[in-house]
């Protein structure tokens, strides 16, 4: 029973298609002593600005059932660390694919930092962030309009050579609007989707559980949003999506491919469990097996 | 970072809304006292980081305070019941510091750490001396084990039922306590009355709502001197001269 798990974005070769999602893995490093890095079909790093920042006031995270708010607020030593010592340092660990996930609060500050990630070695693929619900302008109000997608995606595609990404929000009306102003101006693919808008309160305190009021929502309940978005959006575009929304098992992804992923990011089981995506992986084939599946790639976008 | 899953051996109360829970483990699960495990909890999405009060051969021993669903979702395990956690987590204290008299602070459930620390620290021949501070005589924990490892403890009660009435400050003002090297750990408030009392070499273990507890999330960011630092990856345990209190 050999399966092919490997799968091609955007022409590069992925040795498989499990990548773990911006901010829930860290700063990349953290796990290499746990298990090897190089079993990832790619990393997406955390998302970074221009300027070092700190992020919002503590309490970030609130328990949700399916999963969890965070309001995190692009904490991020910024992208000058990013291309000079983060980067450079994670690819003397390992050769997999490393994706960097670029958020800003002006279009100028997006290509900046797209410039800056281009001109590194060490980066594969440019991710563009305009779905971030946790920083006050800029952020998502990039990602919620078609004409501000368009101008961000027009900058970053000015900036880079590399495979540029686009990461969108589900908080719209109409996302295959969104997607199709970013293809029209020269995205290579799409990632979707970023977290729900969300809040809790706490009934007891009389007070919201974030100190940010809001944050955004993932884990496994959004996985039918997600799976939603990838193949409304897959109908309407071309270029390839990376999947992103509550994917915890080899089922998961393979029904996130199935919408019209071509491959998949794990982002908050990551959180639960630091080992999910090697589970992930190694559980793959023995599902394939019971599908029916022979090649990965053959099943994007197939329903 | 490793990942278990352990049996529970005791699950029980030891003061109104504590409990400790002791787990078989074959070997010890910690590198340092001072670090904690994340407890995967039946009906929650994340695990809940919880203090290790004894790390030893054959038996790990926590130590928890039920404040919410996860902690009561904990409480209801029974032995027998198998626990998945991630063990080894943070920096944990350094008692190899402490060169002569060690002193250990600790408010409420706070002071669930310092019993491994005072073990350690004893079978180096440190002299240790401890203040433990908690709202009624009713809700003190470890008096008798730290007493037990030799420890010189003095307990301080907001309402007086038990030791000096007040604060640790309180009692560390009227004990005069005598010490070179001191090692902190309860509710923010404390430690921050502490701050200005203690020399700059103590050490304090900071609490903050954690999400992933293994520094992937960012959830649980302090601000140091040396810049943002993640509660759970660089600390929980920090130097005095590394926070700008």
């Amino acid at each position: 029973m050999v399966k092919d798990i490997s799968v091609t974005l955007a022409g590069i070769c992925l040795k498989n298609p499990v990548i773990p999602a911006s901010g829930t893995f860290g700063l990349g490093y953290e796990m290499a002593e746990v298990f090897a890095l190089d079993r990832l079909g790619a990393i997406a790093l955390k998302g970074t600005t221009l300027e070092p920042r700190f992020g919002n006031p503590t309490p970030r995270i609130a328990e949700c059932t399916g999963g969890l708010l965070n309001a995190v607020g692009l904490q991020n030593p910024g992208i000058d660390a990013l291309v000079g010592d983060v980067a450079p340092k994670l690819r003397s660990l390992c050769s997999t694919p490393l994706i960097a996930n670029i958020s800003g609060f002006s279009v100028d500050e997006f290509g900046i930092c797209c410039e800056k990630a281009d001109a590194c070695a060490a980066i594969d693929i440019v991710e563009v962030n305009v779905s971030c619900p946790n920083v006050h302008k800029g952020g998502m109000a990039f990602g919620t309009d078609p004409a501000a997608a368009a101008e961000v995606t027009r900058r970053a595609r000015k900036a880079t050579r590399k495979p540029l990404f686009i990461k969108l929000s589900p908080n719209v009306t109409d996302i295959t609007a969104i997607a199709r102003a970013c293809e029209d101006e020269g995205a290579d693919g799409l990632t979707l989707i970023n977290t729900l808008l969300g809040m809790r309160i706490d009934i007891r305190r009389r007070k919201p559980v974030l100190a940010n009021r809001t944050g955004g929502f993932s884990g496994p309940a959004v996985f039918p949003v997600a799976i939603r978005c990838v193949n409304q959006v897959a109908k309407a575009c071309r270029i390839p999506i990376i999947g992103c929304g509550g994917v915890s098992s080899a089922e998961d992804l393979i029904e996130m491919m199935m919408a019209g992923a071509t491959a998949v990011q794990v982002g908050s089981a990551n959180l639960r469990d630091p080992l999910a995506c090697p589970a992930i992986i190694d559980a793959l084939p023995a599902v394939m097996e019971q599908l029916g599946i022979e090649k990965l790639q053959d099943i994007i976008g197939i329903v | 970072m490793e990942k278990r899953i352990c049996t529970i051996e005791r699950n029980s109360p030891v003061a109104p809304g504590c409990l400790r829970m002791s787990l078989t483990a074959e070997e010890s699960l910690l590198h340092r006292c001072g670090q904690f495990v994340e407890v995967a909890v039946p009906g929650q999405y994340l695990r809940r980081p919880i203090s290790v009060s004894l790390s030893e051969e054959g038996r790990l021993t926590l130590l928890y305070k039920v404040v919410g669903k996860g902690t009561a979702a904990l409480a209801a395990l029974k032995p027998g019941d198998k626990l998945d956690l991630l063990t080894g987590l943070g920096n944990g204290f350094d008692s190899s510091a402490c060169r002569g008299k060690a002193l250990l602070v600790g408010g409420g459930i706070g002071v669930a750490p310092l019993l491994q620390l005072c073990r350690d620290l004893r079978a180096a021949g440190r002299e240790v001396s401890a203040i433990l501070g908690f709202n009624t005589a009713a809700e003190i924990l470890l008096r008798e084990e730290l007493e037990a490892l030799g420890a010189r403890v003095t307990v301080a009660t907001m309402d007086g039922s038990a030791g000096i009435r007040g604060l640790v400050t309180d009692a560390l003002q009227e004990a005069g306590a005598d010490y070179d090297q001191a090692y902190v750990c309860g509710p923010m408030p404390m430690m921050r009355a502490l701050y200005p009392l203690l020399p700059d070499a103590s050490e304090f273990s900071l609490e903050e709502r954690m999400g992933c507890g293994t520094g992937l999330c960012f959830g649980c960011t302090v601000q140091t001197t040396e810049g943002p630092r993640r509660i759970c990856h660089d600390g929980p345990v920090f130097k005095k001269t590394q926070l700008p209190w």
